[in-house]
């Protein structure tokens, strides 16, 4: 990562958002499942899914392939619809609209500049100068700032999910869904991003909810895990590791063979 | 030879490369006439097919004609183009309007369109309208085929994205959709303009008292080779002009198709 990039996060964390709420965040309900069923024809995938969570929390969803963790993160960001049971926010506003999705891909507009693209996530939000400049202001924070008008083909694969973040974070959302969004990324590139990812997240205080294969990146990053079995929730783990979290620990190493055993004991 | 002039004479290089066989044809083709090998009565050379440029030039014959040809050729375009456009897009962007229309235009599709000129004779008779119905006939299917490709083809993740950040159907269609189909419309676009000169040649060869296509009739009725060679010619400037004119759209309004980044 460039070092214009580094000072730009470190200076985003240091000065707390005004928006910060005054009381504990755990205290606020981002959304909960309530008996949620998914089925596609005569496939369930989702089996009575109960689910709270509290605002501000990150959460990890684990699982094998095909165990409906990705249904779950559609369902909560209003893709798809539940056959049965119920999916409530905390607060009337912060519904299906206000939840930003990032997806396995960056899925960029390929006809529209890196700024441009960011603008996306400004609908409805922001136009015109207003939109720009706020685009330019969080591509900065991401180190991409001078990137804006190039066109997404030239950027490298990291550089993409980078400008994909900023669009997903730039309508500042309570709710943010991650559907492995880093899958594609070599190793070194994926903890740079994992970093990027959480000190985002400790400077805005929105709920993130991140889908992913890798045990390692949910203990490094979450508070808390939920693993998913054949559509029900086989095992939900706090992790209540202090930040900022150092990778290879023993106390993350433990909770990593804790979650695996799960998954193949 | 300094850094400069070897790069001007690499861009001339590049830039003139399409020209060099041309112009060798047309070469070859002055000296086989000069030295008799090519009888002025099968194909005159190109200095009396100059010649001629020139005659017509000055009588305002060819500009007349050619302005005639043209006029038609576009009105034509405007209208089977953006008939075709429309429902491309209807098609590409409604279930029900693609359930409707789609099998009656891919029949009608399959009918050469030149085969219908004894009809469009019967029916408009030799006037301007028979012009216009068969050229707007012949640009339509391009256009629309490869307009409802395009919108077909558009990625449904992109798509999805879209809608998960709260555009509406019009900014939807507009910045995602439109966008991503562009490509697709444009090959409709030449291949469109390419039908629109050959249609109209042939009407007017047929059926016409003006034009490029007549002017040509006119000069074989009088033996006059050098401008049916002439206007021969003329429409192979014509048609490439065309095209050119089509790229240049593609490339100012596709730079970012990683097609045209180097170009």
């Amino acid at each position: 990562m460039p070092a214009a990039s580094l000072t730009a996060i470190r200076s985003f964390v240091a000065t707390p958002p005004p928006s910060r709420p005054a009381e504990p965040v755990e205290r606020k309900r981002a959304f909960a499942f309530k008996g949620v069923e998914k089925r596609f024809g005569d496939k369930i995938v989702l089996d009575g899914i109960d689910l709270e969570v509290p605002a501000g929390q990150f959460l990890a969803v684990i699982g094998k392939s095909g165990c409906g963790k990705s249904t779950l993160l559609r369902l909560l960001a209003g893709l798809d619809r539940p056959t049965a049971g119920s999916l409530t926010f905390g607060t009337e506003e912060e519904g299906h609209s206000r939840t930003r999705f990032m997806f396995q891909e960056p899925r960029l507009l390929p006809w529209a500049s890196v700024v441009r693209n960011v603008e996306v996530g400004l609908t409805g939000i922001a136009t015109g100068a207003e939109a720009r400049r706020r685009a330019l202001d969080i591509l900065g924070e991401v180190g991409l700032a001078d990137r804006a008008d190039e066109w997404p083909s030239v950027l490298s694969g990291g550089q993409k999910q980078r400008v994909a973040l900023a669009r997903a974070l730039i309508g500042h959302p309570p709710i943010l869904a991650l559907d492995e969004p880093l899958g594609a990324l070599d190793a070194l590139t994926r903890i740079e991003m994992q970093q990027l990812l959480e000190r985002i997240w400790l400077a805005q205080t929105f709920t993130a909810v991140l889908v992913t294969h890798d045990v390692a990146e949910a203990v490094a990053l979450a508070d808390r895990v939920v693993v998913i079995s054949a559509g029900r929730i086989a095992l939900d783990l706090d992790v209540p590791v202090a930040r900022p979290r150092r990778r290879g620990s023993a106390e993350l190493a433990r909770l990593e063979g804790e979650i695996l055993d799960h998954l193949f004991g | 030879m300094s850094l400069q002039a070897s790069t001007l004479v690499a861009r001339i290089g590049r830039n003139g490369i399409g020209w060099v066989l041309p112009v060798l044809v047309i070469a070859g083709w002055e000296l086989a006439s000069r030295a008799g090998v090519m009888p002025a009565n099968v194909l005159p050379a190109p200095s009396a097919v100059a010649e001629a440029f020139w005659r017509l030039l000055l009588s305002g014959e060819l500009i007349r004609n050619i302005g005639v040809s043209t006029a038609r050729a576009l009105s034509g375009f405007a209208i089977g183009g953006s008939i075709g456009f429309a429902l491309g897009l209807a098609n590409g962007l409604s279930r029900l309007s693609r359930g409707l229309t789609d099998t009656t235009l891919q029949m009608i599709r399959n009918i050469p369109h030149l085969a219908l000129i004894p009809l469009v004779i019967l029916w408009f008779g030799i006037d301007e309208e028979a012009k216009l119905f068969l050229v707007a006939l012949g640009v339509f299917f391009p256009i629309y085929v490869n307009t409802l490709l395009g919108i077909q083809s558009v990625d449904p993740q992109l798509v999805e994205m879209g809608r998960v950040y709260g555009m509406d159907r019009r900014a939807l269609f507009f910045r995602v959709i439109l966008p991503g189909a562009l490509p697709a419309i444009f090959v409709g676009l030449r291949y469109a303009l390419g039908i629109m000169w050959l249609t109209l040649i042939v009407a007017e060869t047929i059926s016409a008292s003006s034009g490029l296509g007549y002017m040509a009739m006119q000069a074989r009725e009088f033996l006059l080779i050098d401008v049916v060679v002439l206007s021969i010619l003329i429409y192979a400037l014509l048609g490439k002009l065309a095209d050119s004119f089509a790229r240049l759209l593609e490339r100012l309004s596709l730079g970012w198709h990683p097609a045209f980044q180097n170009a």
